[in-house]
Formats: C-alpha cells, sequence, structure tokens
C-alpha cells in the first residue's frame, strides 16, 4: 500500500485492523489448545496463516452485507462480527451455538452480521451468495454479497458458472479467492492447467485481481474497489489472495507433524506471517505503539475467556431437539 | 401477498354447481391452470420470480408460462444459462435475499445437475442453521416419457426427492390441484418439488377462478369404494380411476385414494381406508425398488397388519431405465390393464371360489 493512502488510516483504524487480526489467530489458537480435551467434536479446518484477508474485506462491508463462507470460515465470521460465544457454543455442540447444535464448526451462521449459512461442499456457498445479490438487485437494497472460497473451488463448474451469470447480470458482488496452494493435500499445480486464477475474470468480461494474501493493507485497498463497484451496481469482481495455510487440512495439526509438506516449505511462508508483517509496518513507521497492541492482546484475551465461559454454559440440545428445524 | 389470506380448499374446487347455481364449472386443463398459478402468484407476492431454460421462448414449457415475461417483466420471469446446480443455488440465495423463487426444468432429469445444491444446500440449510433461514424454492420438475423420450427425457425420481430430508414434494393429479397445490407450495418456507406429468397436460378439470390453496400433506379419496384400496398420485390416479370403472363391472368396488402430495404423506388416509376394505393396491409412476410404492407397502405392512386380508401389490416401473422404442414404451410403462390385473389378484385373493 503506498504511503499516501496509508495516511488515510487512523490509528483507531490500525487498531480495529489489528484487533481483528489477533482475535481470530486467538480464536483459532483456543481451539488447538481445547483440540485434545475432545470437548470440541467437531472437524475443525483452521485459518491460521490467512488472517489478513477476511480482516481486509470485511473492514469494508457493512453490517448488512452478506457474507457466505466455507469448511474454513471462522475468520470470516469474526471479521464479520459474528459473536464468539456463539460460535465457541457451537463448536462444544450447545444449543446456545449458533446454529443450534445442529451446524458444527463448517455450518457457523450469523444474522446480525449476515452470515446467512455456510457450507462445507467447495464451491458449494458459491451459487448461494450469487443468490443473495442477485436478490439484492431485484430489491434495490444496496446490500452487497462477498463469497470467500479456496483454490478447490476453481476446479469445481459453479465457479466459473457463478461468474458467468454474475457478470451477465451485472450482480453485486465479490468473489475472493483465497489461494493457500492446497485443496486438502493435492497441490494446485496437479490440479489446474492455469495456475492465475485471477485470470479467469478476464473471460467473463470482469476486473480479476491478484493480491498478497498475507497484506492486509493490500487487501483493504483491492477488497474496497471491488465493495465499491459492486454497490455502485457496476458488477462483480474476482479477487485472487495468495496465501498458505499452517495448520494442516483439518485438525489442530500442522502439516509437518502429519509429514504432508516439508518445514523448508512452510517456513518462508511462517515469514511473511499477517500479522507479524502488519506488527513491523506499525511499528517501525510508529503508528501503533507496543503499549497500544499489548493492551489489545489483553482486551481480545479477556474477551475470549469470557466467550468460552459464557459458551461452556449453554446445555446440549435435548433428544426432542432431533427432528426440529428440517421444515 | 400475505399467504395465509388466501382461502384454503380440501376439495380445491367444487366438481359441480350447487343447488340454484345455473352455471357449470369452468374447466381448463392441468397446463392452463399451472399457468393460471404462476400468474396469479406473480400478481398477488412482488417476491416470486420465475426462471429456468427456455421460460420465456414461445412454447413456454408446454405453455405453462406462456407470455409471463410479456405480462410481468424480464425481471420477474427469464430465462437462463444451461447451468442447473448454479440455478439452484441462485434460488436458495435468493430466498435467503427474501425473495420467493421458482424454478422451472422443462425435464427432471436436468435436475440432475443440480442434485449438489439441492440434496447437500436447499434441504439442509435450515437444518444447518438450528432454524434460522428458510429456503422458500419451489422446483417445478416435470416428467412422463412417451414420443421414444427414452431414458434422459423421461424420468420419475420422486423417491429421489423424498427419500431426503428437508424437502416436500408434491404431484398433482388434477387441473384443480395443479393450481392449489402449487400455490400451496410458493407459500411454504421450505424447498419443494413440485412434479407434474406431461400425460395430464391436456386434461380438463373444474378450476376455480379465485386463488385457493390444496395444503400439503393432504389427500383425497377420488372414488369410494368398499372391496379395495388404491393409493396413487400423479398420472396414476386417473389410470386408477379407469381401472376401478372396468372391475365395477366385475363388481369389485375399489377406492380410489390421490395422495396429492408424497411427502409430507397422507398415510392417515390410506390406513382410515385399509381398515374398511382389507386390500391395498399402490400405483406409483416411479420404479419399484426403493420407490414409493414400496415405502407405502411398508408402512401398510406394518400399521394395518392386522387388517390386510391380502399381500399388497405395486404398480411401478420395473427396474430398467425408460427405453425409446415404442413397443418397449408399451412394456415399460404401466396402464389400466395392469390396474386392473392386480385389483383382480389382490381382490381374489383368500376368497372362496
Amino acid at each position: 500500500m503506498s504511503k499516501l493512502q496509508l495516511k488515510n488510516l487512523k490509528p483507531a483504524s490500525l487498531k480495529k485492523i489489528y484487533q481483528g487480526l489477533i482475535k481470530i489467530r486467538k480464536f483459532e489458537e483456543k481451539i488447538v489448545s481445547l483440540y485434545p480435551q475432545q470437548q470440541i467434536r467437531t472437524p475443525v479446518h483452521l485459518y491460521i496463516g490467512q488472517e489478513a484477508i477476511a480482516v481486509g474485506v470485511c473492514l469494508n462491508l457493512r453490517k448488512r452485507d452478506y457474507l457466505f463462507s466455507n469448511h474454513r470460515n471462522h475468520g470470516h465470521l469474526i471479521a464479520k462480527g459474528a459473536r464468539l460465544e456463539s460460535m465457541l457454543a457451537e463448536l462444544h455442540g450447545r444449543i446456545g451455538g449458533c446454529s443450534k447444535g445442529k451446524g458444527g464448526s463448517m455450518h457457523m451462521t450469523s444474522q446480525n452480521a449476515g452470515v446467512f449459512g455456510t457450507s462445507a461442499i467447495v464451491a458449494g456457498n458459491i451459487p448461494i451468495a450469487l443468490g443473495c445479490a442477485f436478490a439484492s438487485k431485484f430489491k434495490k437494497d444496496n446490500r452487497i454479497s462477498v463469497v470467500f472460497f479456496g483454490d478447490g473451488a476453481v476446479d469445481e463448474g459453479t465457479f466459473y458458472e457463478c461468474l458467468n451469470f454474475a457478470a451477465l447480470k451485472k450482480l453485486p458482488i465479490v468473489f475472493i479467492c483465497e489461494n493457500n496452494f492446497y485443496a486438502t493435500n493435492s497441490p494446485q499445480k496437479v490440479r489446474q492447467v492455469n495456475t492465475d486464477i485471477y485470470q479467469i475474470a478476464k473471460h467473463f468480461k470482469m476486473p480479476g485481481v491478484c493480491v498478497d494474501g498475507n497484506d492486509v493493507f493490500e487487501i483493504l485497498k483491492f477488497s474496497a474497489e471491488a465493495i465499491e463497484r459492486a454497490r455502485k451496481n457496476k458488477g462483480p469482481t474476482l479477487i485472487e489472495a495468495r496465501t498458505f495455510r499452517w495448520k494442516t487440512h483439518v485438525g489442530p495439526e500442522s502439516d509437518i507433524q502429519k509429514g504432508l509438506r516439508s518445514e523448508k516449505e512452510i517456513w518462508p511462508w511462517k515469514k511473511k506471517c499477517p500479522i507479524k508483517k502488519f506488527v513491523q509496518y506499525v511499528t517501525k513507521n510508529k503508528l501503533l505503539s507496543k503499549n497500544d497492541l499489548d493492551k489489545i492482546d489483553k482486551k481480545v484475551n479477556a474477551q475470549l475467556q469470557r466467550a468460552l465461559k459464557t459458551a461452556l454454559k449453554s446445555s446440549y440440545p435435548k433428544k426432542t431437539d432431533l427432528k426440529k428445524n428440517v421444515y | 401477498m400475505s399467504w395465509d389470506k388466501i382461502p384454503t380448499s380440501i376439495i380445491g374446487v367444487k366438481t359441480a354447481p350447487e343447488k340454484g347455481e345455473a352455471k357449470p364449472p369452468r374447466l381448463i386443463t392441468y397446463r392452463q391452470a399451472i399457468l393460471e398459478g404462476l400468474t396469479t402468484a406473480l400478481k398477488k407476492d412482488k417476491r416470486v420470480f420465475l426462471f429456468g431454460e427456455g421460460v420465456d421462448d414461445p412454447g413456454g414449457v408446454f405453455g405453462t408460462t406462456l407470455n409471463l415475461h410479456k405480462k410481468f417483466g424480464k425481471n420477474r420471469s427469464f430465462d437462463t444459462p444451461i447451468a442447473e446446480n448454479t440455478l439452484t443455488g441462485l434460488g436458495i440465495g435468493a430466498a435467503l435475499g427474501g425473495l420467493r423463487p421458482i424454478l422451472v426444468h422443462a425435464r427432471t432429469d436436468f435436475m440432475l445437475t443440480g442434485m449438489d445444491q439441492l440434496i447437500n444446500h436447499a434441504a439442509k440449510w435450515k437444518y444447518m442453521s438450528g432454524g434460522k433461514f428458510s429456503v422458500p424454492l419451489v422446483i417445478r420438475a416435470i416428467i412422463g416419457g412417451g414420443w421414444g423420450s427414452a431414458s434422459q427425457h423421461s424420468q420419475p425420481l420422486q423417491a429421489l426427492f423424498a427419500h431426503t430430508p428437508g424437502l416436500k414434494v408434491v404431484m398433482p393429479a388434477t387441473a384443480s390441484d395443479a393450481k392449489g397445490l402449487l400455490l400451496a407450495s410458493i407459500a411454504e418456507d421450505c424447498p419443494v418439488v413440485f412434479i407434474e406429468h406431461r400425460w395430464l397436460y391436456d386434461r380438463k378439470g373444474p378450476v376455480s377462478k379465485n386463488p385457493y390453496v390444496v395444503p400439503l400433506g393432504k389427500g383425497i379419496i377420488r372414488k369410494k369404494g368398499k372391496d379395495l384400496t388404491i393409493a396413487a398420485s400423479s398420472f396414476m390416479v386417473p389410470l386408477s380411476l379407469e381401472a376401478a370403472d372396468i372391475a365395477a363391472k366385475e363388481k369389485i368396488d375399489v377406492e380410489v385414494i390421490d395422495l396429492r402430495t408424497i411427502k409430507p404423506l397422507d398415510y392417515n388416509l390410506i390406513q382410515k381406508s385399509l381398515e374398511k376394505t382389507n386390500r391395498l393396491v399402490v400405483a406409483d409412476t416411479g420404479w419399484k425398488m426403493c420407490g414409493i410404492s414400496a415405502e407405502i407397502s411398508a408402512l401398510a405392512a406394518n400399521k394395518a397388519f392386522g387388517y390386510l386380508k391380502a399381500p399388497i401389490a405395486r404398480v411401478a416401473l420395473c427396474d430398467a431405465p425408460t427405453p425409446a422404442s415404442p413397443a418397449l414404451e408399451k412394456a415399460f410403462y404401466p396402464s389400466s390393464k395392469d390396474l386392473v390385473e392386480a385389483i383382480r389378484k389382490i381382490y381374489r385373493y383368500g376368497r372362496k371360489k
């Protein structure tokens, strides 16, 4: 991000960014620490390493805007403003969970934050986000739709169908591909002939941009443009944000522990940690002090602690809840 | 429009003018009834829109969507890319965004490329969100082969849909029900697969001009009888009535039940009938194997065991895809003759000759 644009970011905004990043990181780390207790009995796809994307995008969104996410959804929900306690209760299978214990980690919701359900089928969320964008245009309610998906979703046909339809009807939607180069354990290059995902946009006559997914400032800038474009009824944008997941596809371990990837592959990405990158920048340029950051750390720790306590107070659903909410 | 303001009618419409009424009831075809239902919904509820492959073409999907785009504009009734899975997802999203989408497939077979969105998403969305988000989506699916339509332009897949928790499955047999059940389906807050049969399109019946809903989950007795019950749906209903007429000449008094909706299934109506007739024939346009007829037979075997005086017979499709040749089609599709044979066999079972 150029210095010129950075000037516009006041300390309050920078604090907000840091708080967003650290909240997601700590939430996911909390899961890692709790997981061995086997009280979180749902498959978790952790977002550690990719935080900048959710935070950068969501800071440009309004509360009423729609957000659709996938199996790796915790970061997106937190960044959009979902309540931590209902997410934690959902992870623990409690009735007070955001999906009443019926969704688990992969189907988080937040009505207030505009997350109207989450799909864990690869690319399954994209046409639904498209439908919400269609509804916004139909109703002229000035809401936009943002959908996050991985590079794996680009293997699916519906991805292309959705780009086509969105461009055809000029729908207010932003497609955000978080390219972490793996679909489960399959590398992108063995699955796709053109690994420059953003270039696909060209065929559908819409803007496609490639951004550093670990640079929150870059995400902020490019997503702002895409979101404004959607808001002004100028049509969709495809953003490819390149990043890396630190953890394994599913579960609290790392791929190194599992022997799936080498230290050599992960290490350069850890050096590019989105949070470290942000902290280095703001401290070097004296935009925020260490004290500022410590305060936020403490605040988030306390918030998370409180949320966990509240979540665990909620009871398990009753047997009689089993057949409720089917129709 | 508030959907609960539309009058509910179990009968749908009076079949004959009452005393003092001079005019005979208005007769229109099943296809006209669907067009009328869609027109009513589009007119009365601004949230309703219609989309699918070819909905605004000159044929208007067998005449059921004719000129709706001219009447209501291209926002409300529009043609789409050939992308069934995406279209189904679009319907889900639009429903979440507060609209009432109606997706049309000229052939049910095409829906199969949209199964991910239908079964993984639409059917489960409400449950997965703990009841927070409903998907009021109607999918019109058209079945019925003939004229060599063959394996991919004819499939009756009601069992597949009914097997999935979260979906309702509707199969109207008469013009009056086509309109009333369609309006009821649009009023539902969950995804409904609305299955129409091409061989019913030209059949005429009395249909009220006014809007009305036929509630889902309520079957109806089309012909009263005391010797044997036929539980049928969709095109099997007129066939069953034909078969009942033939059986009547042999002094077999058949009761014909039109299920109207496969899910929710009005099993109680079948049960009550069996307590009287003690004999059951199930007639389904779909396949026998793991089909609707299997489900109804299992329910009857379980709940009406003590009443049954004969095995349950099923008239449905054999375990083969739809063939093309007219000779094979004739062998493939059940006829009223097949029904009569089943009636005779079940009626005679256990009776002294």
